[in-house]
């Protein structure tokens, strides 16, 4: 591996990161507000947050670039800001992963909240816990697994998109050159060797997330 | 007027409505009671503020926790209640103990220790505080679920069928903490059952409550006493009479004195001056109308008819009788009611075949 990988490597590593952590901030709201409403705008939301599933990622990337763009309703906002504009950029890129790996943190920590129930906040209640209070004592460990899960999955899809990264960062060296592309850049290239190391690791990288998150789950559900 | 439990709910949700306008003492057990779908439990969660009753009126006393008229409302984390639920819902993340203090923090800064170690021993699970929930039997965890309600320092317990997830083993297992908590306890307790026997052991006010309205509201002695209302407690009708144990008798019987006079049952364990529960079915009293001395039937009391009414069973009535103040109700069929010239007033014999001991 030489140095343009590892600052694949260590770009891709930063951006899921970051990502993560943004999703469970602006998941877990939504997950909750998913698990407990009886709105009629749950099926529309739900299917919204559920779009990345089934899109293909240039799809998203098409429109978010569109958004992001100078005539685009977000970039004219982010000019007016003094922001400049975001595709081609880090923080451009961290949103549109924020958009693709939705899904997948909101769905394990809706599905975490749903089981968990309104029983124990209702018994928080009579126990004098106020709506916060019964969240952070009762309903957020209880949803643990959930939230393992979904901050899981959510950092392993980001470090292994491709489409939406293509369309909305390009391939800036240092800047919006994650693992993915480096790998399509070596094969493109036909330096299958270099490719090898980068598809290898990923390999083993999603192999090692995906068996640590069954084992923790199988473990949570059957405690010694 | 003021020391009183007062709870004015209207609930509307299509195929169920609920309809009610309780005044309950403010000490003792008082139970809602009808059969499923009475609406008994909406009434309890109505009372807790986890169910909203648009207009409704809820106090105990001077303390008002819903006066719509007034635009009061108090969530339910605002108001000092303990609430026992249906099945054990305990917090599966924290030890008993945890669980335990979790209400205690929250109401009590700086909780005294000593607290928490009184209640689990009047409850009988001291020796399971470092336990987690999924270690303990559904009795326990019932017990556990008494115990963090009553250290949240709650002005009234509300129990929402606690023993009906349990078998019967498990059941008689708690009844004693029940009962010893009605001695103690000096807040009102309101209890849902939809059990008799529950409620003719542990309940002084009895409100019966079906299709979502209020029947019947009064002392236990009273509302159990009554023959208009259909069929109470269905083919359980009957009474309860409140006893002292008098005198334990040679041949292995006990003598229990009420006002009305003796009862003799089976050799009792209770130490004379115990007060004691009986209830009486309506199916175990037969009439005569001079004293039987040539018959088995031991218990024989003086009693004078108040009235009649029909029951649910075919050919049979309903007496109601007044033994020196204490009502009694016996079934009869209709042939000998007619045969004896039972009517209001008449004074006869009222034969108690067996008695069911609630203790």
């Amino acid at each position: 591996m030489d140095s343009s990988d590892l600052a694949a490597v260590w770009l891709t590593l930063k951006l899921a990161t970051v990502v993560t952590l943004l999703l469970l901030l602006v998941g877990t709201p939504v997950a909750w507000w998913l698990a407990h409403t009886r709105s009629r705008l749950k099926g529309v939301v739900g299917a919204l947050v559920a779009l990345p599933l089934v899109l293909p990622p240039t799809v998203i990337g098409f429109y978010l670039l569109v958004a992001m763009g100078p005539d685009g309703p977000v970039g004219r906002l982010t000019e007016a800001l003094g922001i400049g504009l975001l595709p081609f950029t880090f923080p451009g890129l961290v949103i549109a992963s924020v958009f693709y790996s939705l899904p997948f943190v909101v769905q394990p920590i809706q599905n975490a909240f749903a089981t968990v129930g309104e029983r124990p906040l209702e018994v928080a209640a009579t126990l004098r816990a106020g709506p916060w209070d019964a969240f952070w004592s009762v309903a957020v460990p209880l949803a643990r697994p959930g939230f393992v899960s979904g901050a899981i999955l959510g950092f392993a899809h980001t470090i292994g998109e491709f489409g939406v990264v293509l369309m909305i960062g390009g391939n800036i060296p240092d800047k919006t050159r994650v693992v993915s592309v480096q790998i399509y850049d070596h094969v493109e290239a036909l330096a299958y060797g270099q490719a090898h190391w980068l598809a290898g690791g990923m390999l083993l990288f999603s192999f090692v997330v995906l068996l640590a998150l069954y084992t923790f789950n199988a473990g949570w559900r059957n405690p010694a | 007027m003021s020391a009183e439990i007062r709870g004015k709910f209207r609930v509307d949700r299509g195929n169920f409505s609920l309809d009610v306008d309780l005044a309950l003492p403010a000490r003792g057990i008082s139970a809602l009671f009808g059969p499923s779908g009475s609406g008994k439990t909406t009434c309890l969660r109505a009372m807790a503020g986890l169910e909203r009753a648009p207009g409704g009126f809820f106090a105990i006393g001077d303390t008002v926790w819903q006066d719509d008229a007034r635009g009061v409302w108090l969530p339910t984390h605002r108001r000092a209640l303990g609430m026992v639920f249906q099945e054990a819902s305990l917090f599966p993340h924290l030890s008993v103990r945890g669980n335990m203090a979790f209400g205690q923090r929250r109401t009590v800064p700086g909780a005294d220790p000593h607290r928490l170690a009184e209640i689990a021993e009047l409850l009988g699970i001291a020796a399971l505080l470092e336990r987690m929930p999924p270690a303990l039997s559904g009795g326990e965890r019932q017990r556990v679920a008494i115990a963090r309600a009553l250290l949240a320092a709650p002005d009234i317990l509300l129990l929402d069928e606690p023993l009906a997830a349990l078998d019967a083993r498990r059941k008689q297992e708690i009844l004693p903490y029940l009962e010893r908590l009605h001695g103690e306890l000096s807040i009102p307790v309101i209890y849902v059952s939809h059990s008799p026997d529950e409620v003719a052991r542990l309940v002084d006010h009895l409100v019966l409550l079906d299709g979502g309205r209020c029947v019947a509201s009064g002392s236990l002695h009273d509302v159990l006493g009554r023959i208009d209302l259909p069929a109470v407690f269905a083919d359980d009708a009957g009474v309860v009479v409140e006893t002292t144990v008098a005198e334990h008798e040679a041949d292995d019987l006990t003598r229990l004195e009420f006002s009305g006079g003796h009862i003799w049952v089976s050799r009792r364990s209770e130490a004379i001056g115990t007060p004691l529960r009986c209830r009486i079915h309506a199916r175990d009293v037969s009439l005569a109308l001079v004293p039987q001395t040539q018959a088995s039937i031991l218990n024989c009391v003086a009693a004078t008819v108040v009235n009649l009414a029909a029951t649910a069973t075919p050919g049979h009535v309903l007496v109601k009788l007044d033994v020196a103040g204490n009502p009694l109700l016996a079934r009869i069929t209709r042939r000998s009611a007619e045969r004896l010239g039972i009517r209001p007033g008449l004074a006869l014999h009222a034969q108690i075949k067996s008695v069911a001991l609630l203790a």
